[in-house]
This record gives structure tokens, C-alpha cells and sequence, in this order.
């Protein structure tokens, strides 16, 4: 038996890297926080750039998301307020890199983050999407 | 020979019984804890926007740590302040 396990283990590590170098694709999720001074055009066209973005590094948009004009809880760059965006994306592990240089340069983004969706984060913002109220609604003390 | 009424305790004896506390992630079935509802995440924290420790919210190691995560995430993203005063 103990020979039997020895055996399958490396293989099994073996088979889950080769997955991974064929471009495995991950979800992930990008906020942007955008200067306030952007107009409506501008605020679409840039959420258009980086959507477009997305899929020409062959990666594909799940959900995208304008949360419009939302007050800060404390100003960055002197300002007060600031125009969210949120998208939900699957695309390989090297793409963050480039998108992260591509929103580094454009000076209407005041900040992003990227966060690495697990299954559950996957679930949870797919149930959010299709209206069912969210189970956190219900976790009172 | 001690009678009843008598003997005394070195501790005092507990009398009110507190309601057990129970980690509510656990009990809702909850696995992922969002960081963009701030409103949510304001239930962990105290009035300056500090994080509440588990002995008072009752989380689980597990799901505290989540928590923290997802606090530390929102701060980032100006949905929560770093310090503040009266944040409830």
C-alpha cells in the first residue's frame, strides 16, 4: 500500500502542472476606483478599454459592474468622492501583470485592486447577480 | 462538624448563565465574506473602525481571519476608513 501511494503522488503533482502551463484560467475581480472629474462618456469608455482588454489577452468578462458616484471614506488624491467599477473576469495567471502596468499609466485611475476568486467568492457574486438576497443579509448577531 | 450553610468556596460560583457565543458564519453556512459591503463589515468593527476581537464577536478562528482580510481589503478601497471616530 505505502508503495502503491508512493507511486500515484508525483504523478498526480505531475498532471496539476501541466494543467496549469496550458493557461488555466482563474477568476478574478478588479476594483477601480476613477477620478471624479471623468465625464459619463469618459467613465464608459474607459470600463469599454479594459473590458476589451480582458478579452484580447484571451480572457472573458463575466460581469461588470459601475457602481457610479460613491462618497470615500477618506479622500485620496484631495478627493472626495470617486466613480467605482467593479468586473469579474476569467483569464490566466499572466494577465494581471499587463492589466496592472495598463492601469498604472492611465491617470484617471486613483486605485485598483485585484482579488483572486476561491469557488464560494464565485458563487456568492453569482447569486448576488441574479437578485437572490445574499446570505450575509441574514447573519445578524 | 460543618453544616450546610456553612461552607464556603474559595471562587465565587458562577450563577447567570450566559447565552454560549457561536461563530455565525458557521451557523449560516457562509463561506465567502465579501469586502465590498461595508455595511456588513461594520459589525466587527468598534466605533473608532477597529477590528473587534473574536472573544467578543464569537468568530471562529477561520472565519476572523476572513474577516480581517476582507476589512484590510475595503480600507484599501476607501469603503471603509483606516481611523475614525463615531463610525456607528
Amino acid at each position: 500500500m505505502e508503495v502503491f501511494t508512493y507511486l500515484c503522488s508525483p504523478l498526480k503533482k505531475a498532471d496539476h502542472l501541466i494543467i496549469h502551463k496550458n493557461g488555466k484560467m482563474n477568476n478574478y475581480e478588479l476594483m477601480v476606483i476613477f477620478t471624479p472629474v471623468l465625464s459619463d462618456d469618459e467613465y464608459k469608455a474607459a470600463q469599454k478599454k479594459y473590458e476589451s482588454f480582458v478579452k484580447e489577452n484571451g480572457g472573458e468578462v463575466v460581469n461588470s459592474k459601475p457602481w457610479e458616484l460613491k462618497s470615500l471614506a477618506y479622500p485620496i488624491a484631495k478627493k472626495t468622492t470617486g466613480l467605482y467599477w467593479v468586473m469579474e473576469y476569467k483569464a490566466p495567471s499572466s494577465f494581471n501583470e499587463k492589466l496592472k502596468i495598463q492601469l498604472l499609466r492611465d491617470e484617471s485611475v486613483m486605485r485598483h485592486m485585484f482579488t483572486i476568486l476561491d469557488k464560494y467568492a464565485v458563487e456568492y457574486n453569482a447569486k448576488k447577480r441574479s437578485g437572490v438576497s445574499s446570505v450575509t443579509e441574514n447573519a445578524e448577531v | 462538624m460543618a453544616r450546610a450553610n456553612e461552607i464556603k468556596y474559595l471562587t465565587a460560583i458562577k450563577t447567570d448563565n450566559r447565552p454560549k457565543k457561536y461563530c455565525r458564519f458557521r451557523k449560516m453556512g457562509i463561506h465567502y465574506i465579501d469586502y465590498k459591503d461595508g455595511e456588513f463589515l461594520k459589525k466587527f468593527l468598534n466605533e473608532q473602525g477597529k477590528l473587534l476581537p473574536r472573544r467578543i464577536t464569537g468568530n471562529s478562528l477561520k472565519f476572523q481571519r476572513k474577516v480581517s482580510q476582507a476589512v484590510k481589503k475595503a480600507r484599501q478601497m476607501a469603503i471603509l476608513p483606516y481611523v475614525t471616530d463615531l463610525l456607528k
